[in-house]
């Protein structure tokens, strides 16, 4: 059969999936890390929030890391297109659904990932609108100097998104769904690149575990933080 | 026992197809599941009822030919068996048991409970083979092949194409049947000759042919009667991702 050139193999799918999957769970890392950073108070060498924001700067303006965002947001861009063509296939594949279906044993959070991807697809929207384009924009972020030099103060923004109660309930929620959406996905990564060893892959679905939980957890600590601690 | 059946019934592949509910009595807990199928049809036939279609062959559990989605389940509720091997023990007296055929693009009602699973077999033949002249017989141990090899070979060749996987997987994805009969190739100091062209062929057909995409979910190996392992499916990623690498043919 002819095939367009746009033909690509429902393998070739998943494994660019997989990749943009486990380059986003390295993002989340490198993101937690920076952003716990508001939650240091201040000291006798250094202001409170100081930190975050010369970290925010740096991120904002270092020309790798500029480009690493374009990678980033590519890396977002090709792994929800092709969760949702990967997804739309499936759902074709079975037009006449089952009356009474799914009572056979699964990984419980690998039926739901395109549900959990969803919600963090919409999560992501508001996320941006709320901090990222607030902060490139710079329209109502206050400025501070340190050492004579002029930083926004990023970490302001955040601290003041916090103290509401809605907002937090709100972000420790998706949380809990990216959990789900990790637990499932890292592990699964060595699956579809083929990179399974039946000694390694009880190993692998531990680290997923750990990741699943850690991750939304770092990130749930400081809007809860900041709300119910004195900030 | 006595049972509530409803079965799906559809006069042929045009049909539209509606579920029929039966109410079955004294069925001893020893008889098979096709058994008690048996006995039902007998009985519509004597109220000259058309009797439900399914597929049936060894009933031995070696042929791959019986099918049927039972409460949920390709193959019913018992662990490693085909719906032939399921008895009515597996049930409870008063149950109400849904059959369904199995419910994937690719495989279109025929009429009942019987589906076209024609689909598997284009897979094969679009690489599920080796290329050699049959001629005398060869010499046993002329190749050597390691144990484990062809140990894991044997199992993955255990699959006997009933379907099951595909009819259990949320996507309806053939990729634990497509990846046993790669493996059990691949595996073998036979099969390696043409194991990169076979993978992508096989892939490819599968694809054109219209099954899903895996989601790692598994379902597949948790109602595979031949408990086929889903290393194969990862054999398979690795096999096609060092063809696309490493191969010189293009996919197509
Ligand atoms: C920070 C955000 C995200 C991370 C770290 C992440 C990570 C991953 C990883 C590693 C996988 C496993 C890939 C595989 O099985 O090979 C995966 C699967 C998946 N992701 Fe995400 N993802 C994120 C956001 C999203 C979003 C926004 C969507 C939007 C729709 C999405 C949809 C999916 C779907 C549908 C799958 C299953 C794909 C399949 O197995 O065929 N994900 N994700
Ligand atoms: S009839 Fe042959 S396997 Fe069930």
């Amino acid at each position: 059969m002819a095939r367009t050139g746009f033909y690509q193999s429902s393998l070739t799918k998943k494994y660019v999936m997989a990749l943009a999957g486990l380059f986003l769970i390295t993002f989340l890392f490198v993101h937690l890390g920076i952003n716990l950073l508001v939650l240091c108070k201040g000291s006798a060498n250094y202001e409170a929030r100081e930190l975050f924001n010369i970290a925010a700067h740096f991120m904002g303006t270092n020309v790798l890391i500029k480009i690493f965002e374009v990678v980033l947001f590519g890396g977002f861009i090709i792994h929800i297109i092709y969760g949702f063509v990967l997804q739309i296939q499936n759902w074709m594949a079975r037009p006449k659904r089952y009356k009474k279906e799914n009572f056979s044993f699964t990984s419980p959070f690998s039926k739901f990932m395109i549900h959990t991807g969803i919600i963090i697809f919409i999560f992501l929207i508001i996320h941006l609108f709320d901090f990222y384009f607030k902060a490139k924009i710079y329209g109502d972020v206050k400025e501070v100097i340190y050492d004579g030099k002029h930083y926004h103060d990023l970490g302001l923004l955040v601290i003041d998104k916090f103290q509401h109660l809605g907002f937090v309930i709100f972000y420790v929620v998706i949380l809990i769904f990216l959990g789900f959406h990790l637990h499932h996905a890292f592990q699964s990564v060595f699956q579809s690149l083929g990179l399974n060893h039946p000694r390694y892959m009880p190993v692998l679905k531990t680290i997923s575990l750990i990741i699943s939980i850690i991750l939304p957890l770092g990130f749930m600590i400081i809007p809860l933080v900041i709300y119910f601690g004195n900030y | 026992m006595n049972l509530t059946l409803k079965i799906w019934r559809q006069k042929d592949a045009k049909a539209k197809g509606k579920f029929v509910t039966y109410k079955i009595n004294d069925i001893s807990p020893d008889c098979s599941f096709l058994e008690m199928l048996d006995i039902l049809n007998e009985q519509l036939v004597e109220k000259d009822e058309e009797p439900v279609a399914f597929d049936h062959d060894c009933r031995e559990g070696i042929c791959g030919t019986c099918s049927l989605y039972i409460n949920g389940r390709p193959h019913g509720p018992d662990e490693a068996v085909t719906t032939c091997q399921l008895h009515m023990r597996k049930f409870k007296d008063g149950d109400t048991i849904v059959i369904e055929p199995w419910r994937a693009k690719p495989f279109p009602v025929i009429k009942d409970l019987i589906v076209d699973r024609y689909a598997f077999d284009k897979i094969i033949q679009a690489g599920g083979y080796i290329s050699v002249n049959t001629g005398g017989v060869p010499d046993a141990n002329a190749i050597p092949v390691p144990k484990e090899k062809a140990d894991l070979s044997m199992d993955a060749a255990s699959c006997i194409g009933c379907g099951a996987c595909v009819a259990a997987c949320k996507n309806a994805s053939a990729m634990l049947f497509v990846s046993a009969k790669v493996s059990q190739l691949a595996l073998l100091p036979q099969g390696k000759t043409e194991a990169k062209r076979r993978v992508q062929k096989m892939v490819a057909k599968m694809d054109e042919l219209g099954f899903g995409n895996c989601t790692n979910t598994y379902a597949c190996e948790a109602e595979c009667p031949k408990e086929i392992s889903v290393e194969n499916i990862a054999r398979m990623n690795r096999e096609f991702l060092g063809a696309k690498i490493g191969g010189n043919k293009k996919e197509k």
